[in-house]
């Protein structure tokens, strides 16, 4: 109505890539000085791994926080995942994809049954997910006390250590993986309703949008790929590891890098891209750390710090656009 | 006029509804031509809402028909609504402020060329129709969150269009507007009208009314008063026909001026984001009526007062000593006490028990001067006194009815022995026995010596319990009147028919 001068929409590059820059080229550095180098071949190539890992855990995060909702089952799916694939593999190359396809069949089972807890049970999302993660949890205890299963030579060589240069085809995976998800989220209606039911469920319903059949899909889409990174840490194990996901924090880390991406954790803003920096962010500051061979304190204060600092810029920024 | 234009856009018939067998509308009729636009105008509580809800899909009517352009509908859902082509434009807003005006217009039925979102064309859509209301300059693909009210009150509009709206409803469009963006949603108004749009258009606003409508519908009480060419009537008729009513209901005596103490508090010159030019003086054992339409600033007045959204500039005594209430907490210590008007929201806890809730203020604020169980005692008496009925007083606050739930806020406050009371429309959603026990207890703290500042949206209330009486508008007191004003006074202030009256 009024003349107010508005600029066409930019979707503004999350902070997240300067702070990323900044903590590299500080950590290059600080390594540097301590008579190291950061980016060397073998320790590229291991972030590039652990942020893989990771990758793929907190992209499937991202859709289903920003429809609003949360998944903390994903650790547990991640170290079921590696056990389906392994036990199923079982060493032969002839049951790879038989064992990939059985793996992600299974938790897509489990992202539509927490999803179906927290829509039609109308439970809440923490608590649902908590729920199955914990049942999964009694069932990974009393059945494995340890390694189990073998994968396929074929995987191993291929998902697990190929590379392309200094990077890995793993890292290649989740960049497919997560620009499919930025398709999804900016070119197709499940991806605009998605994140109209995060922001605000009220208004998508009464835009006549199917919220819990939207929000049901994310939760299937979020635990396809935390089984996909069930595959790929077998593949790089060698075989299924029934405590893999808890022991590498994948729900917690998972969501503190959506939430350094920019994603707001209420849901309705956001995006993949952003989720990308900061695992990114967060597998740089481990590679740093563990190229000082400073004690494990040291590293999980940064980290702490990071995620909160992340979160108050955040939220200043929202609170000044409240204001105006 | 209900039997004529069988050409209507819109016609109601008999149209009934009633909520926990309270009737809120009793066979209403209703006619909206295309390109008319159509007010409708009553006092709060009136059913003017219930109407538009029923209108639009929010509610099934209990009896009585809508017939859209000669089809008999059934709206089951607000979306049944939109797809036989009416549309809402509510108070607030149903966009999402992170999306741009493109992705809002067409979210929930986005264009989709070989199975992903046409970008492209739901810009160019977008664009097209913000030009047909002569809306050129406001980008389409701006983030909603980065516009005025006034444009995304376009957007909301543009919403309704894209799913092909015949008829549009408009409740309050102007109560978040400045003014000088009310000229603009007039304009827009006409241009709908031109299009051959059916508006319904509801407002409290008299000149509003009077400028875009040609016919207007008195509601009153649930029912249709009568329907008006807007040409031929004037404000003071809609006002009489908007009030008038028997006062039916007995209000305990008010104060004699001896009853009538010092001054407890002055406001002068307050002023915050709601509240402008405050002046006002609340004295013991006096009940100051607040009366205004919502969102005039009674609330916002009795939460300045309270510290709850402080006054920023003026200055308030308090017996006598400069305060500053910039806080409930430091209110409360300078012995002001607030019931909310949204009971279930600021009042009560609802899981915690009878007891708990009353205790509340107490603990939370006053040293322990007397030992736990004394102040517990004290509390019970409290409880027996204004009468609260529950199952004893570990109960939780929920199971009990909004009347008894109100009478344990009462008590709350009593326990800090407040000296300025400030009711926010005490007797809301409470039974009609409830009611008058919480008058008698509002008229019992003012002889005890307190000061009451009491807001009523229920004008035999507000007449029936006030010693003297403020009347609010647009932030502003428009005007004071003694006891003994009539409805007809309150309402001409409350809507600006009348020019403002000095003290």
């Amino acid at each position: 109505m009024s003349a107010l001068p508005l600029s066409p929409a930019r979707r503004p590059v999350p902070g997240v890539f300067v702070a990323l820059g900044l903590t590299l080229a500080i950590g290059w550095l600080v390594v540097a000085i301590d008579g190291g180098q950061l980016f060397n071949q073998s320790t590229t190539v291991s972030l590039l791994h652990v942020a893989a890992g990771l990758g793929f855990v907190a992209v499937g995060q991202t859709l289903v926080i920003l429809g609003g909702s949360l998944d903390l089952s994903v650790a547990y799916v991640v170290s079921l995942s590696t056990l389906v694939a392994a036990e199923t593999m079982n060493g032969s190359n002839a049951a790879l994809l038989p064992a990939i396809g059985l793996t992600l069949l299974v938790s897509a089972g489990i992202g539509l049954f927490n999803g179906l807890l927290v829509t039609t049970g109308q439970i809440n999302p923490f608590i649902a997910t908590l729920g199955v993660g914990l049942l999964l949890k009694g069932y990974l205890d009393s059945r494995y006390d340890g390694p189990a299963g073998s994968t396929a030579p074929a995987l191993v060589q291929t998902l697990g250590y190929q590379r392309v240069g200094p990077v890995p085809l793993s890292f290649l995976l989740l960049l497919a993986v997560a620009g499919a998800c930025w398709f999804l989220l900016s070119r197709t209606r499940f991806g605009h309703h998605l994140i109209a039911v995060g922001g605000d469920p009220e208004v998508a319903r009464l835009s006549g949008v199917r919220n819990d059949r939207v929000r049901v899909t994310a939760h299937v889409l979020c635990s396809l790929c935390a089984g996909l990174a069930g595959i790929y840490l077998a593949s790089r194990l060698g075989s299924g590891a029934p405590r893999v996901g808890t022991e590498g924090l994948y729900d917690l880390e998972s969501i503190a890098a959506v939430v350094i991406g920019g994603t707001a954790l209420a849901g309705g803003r956001g995006g993949v891209v952003g989720t990308v920096g900061g695992v990114l962010l967060l597998a740089g500051i481990d590679a740093i750390f563990n190229q000082l061979a400073v004690d494990a304190f040291a590293k999980q204060v940064v980290r702490g710090v990071i995620i909160i600092a992340a979160v108050a810029v955040y939220a200043r920024r929202a609170l000044r656009k409240a204001d105006r | 006029m209900p039997d004529g234009h069988p050409g209507a856009l819109l016609a109601l018939r008999g149209i009934s509804k009633s909520f926990l067998g309270v009737g809120v509308l009793h066979e209403v009729d209703l006619d909206v031509a295309a390109g008319e636009v159509h007010a409708v105008v009553g006092e709060n509580g009136a059913g003017k809402s219930t109407l538009m809800k029923i209108v639009s899909g929010g509610y099934a009517p209990d009896a009585g028909t809508i017939t859209l352009a000669g089809q008999p509908q059934v709206f089951g859902s607000p979306r049944d609504a939109q797809r036989a082509g009416v549309g809402i434009i509510h108070q607030e807003f149903n966009l999402l402020p992170e999306r741009t005006v493109a992705e809002n217009v067409y979210l929930g039925h986005e264009p989709v060329r070989r199975g992903l979102v046409d970008r492209r064309q739901m810009l160019a859509s977008t664009r097209r129709l913000l030009d047909s209301i002569g809306e050129t300059a406001l980008p389409a693909d701006a983030p909603v969150g980065r516009l005025s009210v006034a444009q995304q009150q376009v957007v909301e509009i543009v919403k309704t269009l894209a799913l092909d709206a015949r008829l549009i409803i408009m409740d309050e469009p102007t109560a978040a507007l400045a003014d000088h963006e009310v000229a603009l949603l007039y304009r827009l108004v006409r241009r709908l009208q031109e299009q051959g749009i059916g508006i319904l258009y509801v407002s409290h606003r008299l000149t509003e009314v009077f400028d875009l409508s040609s016919r207007i519908t008195v509601l009153k009480d649930g029912r249709r008063v009568t329907t008006v060419p807007t040409a031929d009537t004037t404000a003071d008729e809609l006002v009489r026909h908007m009030v008038g009513r028997e006062l039916s209901h007995y209000y305990p005596p008010r104060a004699t001026p001896q009853d009538i103490g010092e001054v407890r508090l002055t406001v002068r010159a307050g002023a915050n984001r709601k509240l402008r030019d405050i002046d006002l003086t609340l004295r013991a054992g006096e009940v100051l009526g607040v009366g205004g339409l919502q969102g005039s600033g009674r609330s916002a007045l009795a939460r300045a007062l309270f510290g709850v959204a402080p006054f920023t500039a003026g200055e308030v005594v308090v017996d006598g000593t400069p305060t500053r209430l910039r806080s409930p907490r430091t209110a409360m210590r300078a012995g002001v006490a607030y019931v909310s008007e949204d009971r279930k929201g600021e009042g009560i806890v609802a899981r915690q028990s009878v007891l708990d809730n009353a205790l509340l203020a107490s603990r939370a604020v006053f040293a322990l001067r007397s030992g736990r169980t004394a102040r517990t005692v004290r509390v019970r008496e409290l409880l027996a006194a204004v009468e609260v009925r529950s199952a004893g007083d570990q109960q939780e606050i929920r199971y009990l009815s909004g009347g008894n739930q109100q009478k344990v806020v009462l008590a709350r406050w009593l326990a800090v022995n407040p000296r300025i009371l400030l009711f926010d429309e005490p007797t809301r959603g409470i039974d009609v026995g409830a009611k008058s026990a919480i008058h008698d207890l509002v008229r019992r703290l003012a002889r005890d010596g307190a000061a009451v500042l009491m807001i009523s949206s229920d004008l035999p209330e507000l007449l029936g319990m006030s010693d003297r009486m403020i009347v609010m508008r647009d932030g502003r007191i428009a005007g004071e009147l003694p006891a003994g004003a009539t409805e007809e006074d309150v309402v001409a202030l409350a809507v600006g028919t009348v020019r403002e009256t000095a003290a």
